[in-house]
């Protein structure tokens, strides 16, 4: 559990277009330990699909750009290692479930075949073995081996899921990236693929960074919680950290607009306002302006930068740090936000 | 399956009896006199008129009509007014050249097309793609006689390496099929192009690249192959047309085909050879048309299970369908 198996560092990557450059990715840090499930949670455009995408290196080039960054994946960075060396990787340590099974699957092939085509590629064996091996994948995620060739729009919606899940732990990944696999599906099937999902994980020790936007999942399978924002991820750390001890404003606005049962309140309290559009991010603290406890010290910071002439801003680089850094409030529980920039920087003073 | 194609097959009557009806209207009210061209000039009105009366040009449109398909019915296509050959005969004859010129310029420029429309594809936004693209505009937009000529001048009369009409040998064939290849080629380059564009961008393509496939296995095994299907139906409805177009390679190369035989039929006003001919090129046409249906079932497991399906659930509706169609074209 201690093992690193994939560490973000600084990752940015922005969208070229020929009207405006999209940052949709912006300096994240994000660690996953081996057997970890870690949630990556946020609104939709907040850049989660990008991440996972930028870590298969499956982003469309052009328009995607990785501008910064290194992704280790078993102390290997995978932005740098060659194309050929990338597929070794690609469906047989990282696996990706995509979040739409009805256009996943290529509807013109078996769902037999392009399992066993996985199979195949990364393992070396005959044509009858790996039909016989994404058999036992079929079999393993629910569905009748006879089934083998029949066509994806012989199928359901949750069951072309178990076939993309099939796909994807073909070849036992270390690390699978599920990019919101149950969003597609209707409540009773999420439950369903979710709860399959989590056992054939802990069967095969697998690690996985599951994307969602349903905090309801990440409070059921996940072991920590990253929390997107704005290309971002303001706040990190374990699910009890962050269910419990909620620091950042956004993520205590996320908990704020679910429902709760024993809540005797009759409106939730949503956050207000919109995304910012990734085309023209705010500078500083981008959650500023939606932000409910922003106070002078966050104004102060985000107005400092127009105002900085280009001259001065080589004199003076410590002071133009305007954008909130990542602060670490407890063992493991990370926050990009000024108020606790504060404090930890008093408590820097009071140690001295 | 079965079924299907025969119930396409029986819905050709209607397509082609309704077109020999809108030639005949044509050839009404087309100015000009067969039997004043067969006579010459110096022929008298009264001759004139009698040979109107022999070749029962007088009688009412429906009246010709219903000989016509009378006629055909029993195999009896006419007699050219010019030649005094029977049309059916000359048909047959010509036919295998159009159908070999047409077969053999198709099949070239989709060799070259495709996977020039895969190359501009995969390089899009580069200059590779733009050249591909450009060179492909130049090809539509140069008229395919044109072509021909300079491909007369160039290989024919230059360099003398190739017959300038007629197909004696093989190496007659080379100059005809060419230029009627350069436009068939750029316009199945521009659709396989576009086609792929689309394909690529689907979720299914990313799918594959996850899996750690090679490029040219995610292109060619999971795009093209979808890119492919609606190329199939341009490409028969190239073919189809191509067998009434191919009439300009024809006189250019002096080629004995039928779009020649039905250009020097509408020269003189030879109703047979034209009616004859455009029936059989519309019945070509259509069938053309069916096999590419047919293609698309084998290629396509989707619509393969719609024809089983159909042929499942409505078997007894079908079948009952076609026995009464059947009994009405008795009655007729």
């Amino acid at each position: 559990m201690s093992e690193t198996l994939l560490e973000i560092k600084n990752l940015a990557v922005e969208y070229h277009t020929d009207s405006a450059i999209i940052y949709a990715v912006n300096n994240i840090n994000l660690t996953v330990k081996k057997g970890e499930t870690i949630g990556l949670v946020g609104e939709t455009g907040a850049g989660k699909t990008t991440i996972a995408r930028s870590i298969l290196r499956i982003l469309p080039i052009p328009p995607a750009k990785v501008i910064s960054g290194e992704i280790l994946f078993e102390d290997t960075d995978v932005l740098k290692v060659s194309e050929a060396q990338m597929r070794k990787i690609r469906g047989n340590k990282i696996a990706m479930i995509f979040q739409d099974p009805m256009t996943a699957l290529n509807p013109i092939e078996t769902v037999g075949f392009q399992i066993a085509e996985t199979i195949k590629i990364h393992n070396k064996i005959s044509r009858v073995e790996s039909h016989k091996r994404a058999c036992d994948m079929l079999e393993m995620v629910g569905i009748p081996m006879e089934r083998f060739s029949d066509y994806p729009h012989q199928f359901s919606g949750g069951m072309k899921q178990r076939v993309v899940i099939a796909m994807a732990l073909a070849c036992n990944p270390e690390l699978l990236l599920a990019d919101e696999p149950t969003t597609a599906l209707d409540v009773t099937i999420q439950a369903q693929v979710l709860e399959m999902m989590q056992s054939l994980k802990e069967k095969l020790g697998t690690s996985m960074i599951l994307i969602t936007h349903d905090l309801g999942v990440v409070a059921d399978i996940c072991d920590s919680v990253a929390v997107v924002y704005a290309g971002e991820i303001v706040e990190r750390g374990t699910i009890e950290h962050i269910f419990d001890h909620a620091s950042h404003p956004y993520t205590v606005g996320l908990f704020g607009s679910l429902p709760a049962l024993e809540s005797t309140e009759r409106r939730l309290s949503p956050i207000k306002g919109l995304m910012p559009d990734p085309t023209y991010l705010p500078k500083g603290c981008r959650f500023y302006e939606r932000c409910p406890d922003a106070s002078d010290n966050c104004v102060r910071f985000a107005a400092q930068e127009p105002a900085q002439a280009p001259g001065e801003l080589a004199a003076a680089p410590e002071e133009i740090a305007i954008a909130p850094e990542e602060i670490e409030i407890a063992p493991g529980h990370f926050v990009k936000c000024f108020k606790y920039s504060k404090k930890t920087a008093e408590a820097a003073r009071e140690g001295e | 399956m079965a079924r299907y194609i025969g119930k396409r097959l029986l819905m050709l009557i209607p397509v082609l009896l309704g077109i020999s009806f809108v030639v005949l209207i044509l050839i009404d009210i087309t100015p000009g006199d067969p039997a004043r061209m067969m006579l010459g000039m110096t022929a008298t009105e009264q001759q004139v008129a009698e040979l109107r009366q022999s070749l029962g040009l007088n009688d009412s449109i429906f009246i010709r009509f219903g000989r016509f398909i009378w006629n055909v019915v029993r195999g009896d296509f006419g007699t050219s007014f010019m030649t005094k050959r029977p049309v059916f005969d000359e048909m047959i004859q010509r036919f295998p050249y159009t159908l070999k010129l047409v077969t053999i310029s198709l099949a070239l420029s989709i060799i070259l097309g495709i996977p020039l429309g895969v190359f501009a594809a995969t390089h899009q936004y580069s200059w590779k793609d733009n050249a591909a693209i450009f060179i492909s505009l130049i090809c539509v937009s140069m008229p395919s006689f044109w072509f021909a000529l300079l491909l007369i001048k160039w290989f024919g009369v230059n360099l003398r390496w190739l017959p300038i009409a007629g197909i004696e040998s093989w190496k007659g064939w080379v100059l005809p099929c060419l230029s009627m290849a350069l436009g068939l080629t750029a316009i199945i380059a521009r659709q396989t192009r576009s086609n792929l564009l689309e394909v690529i961008r689907q979720d299914y393509i990313v799918t594959a690249r996850s899996k750690g496939l090679r490029n040219g296995t995610v292109i060619y095994r999971h795009a093209l192959k979808n890119a492919i299907i609606p190329i199939i139906m341009i490409i028969g409805g190239i073919f189809g047309s191509s067998l009434g177009g191919a009439l300009i390679s024809e006189v250019i190369f002096s080629i004995p085909g039928l779009g020649q035989y039905t250009l020097t039929g509408l020269n003189n006003r030879d109703y047979p050879v034209i009616q004859g001919s455009v029936l059989i090129l519309s019945a070509m046409f259509a069938i053309v048309i069916l096999l590419v249906d047919i293609i698309f079932a084998f290629v396509d497991p989707r619509i393969r299970s719609q024809y089983s399906k159909k042929s499942k659930k409505s078997k007894k509706k079908a079948g009952t369908q076609i026995e009464k169609e059947s009994q009405e074209i008795a009655a007729v």
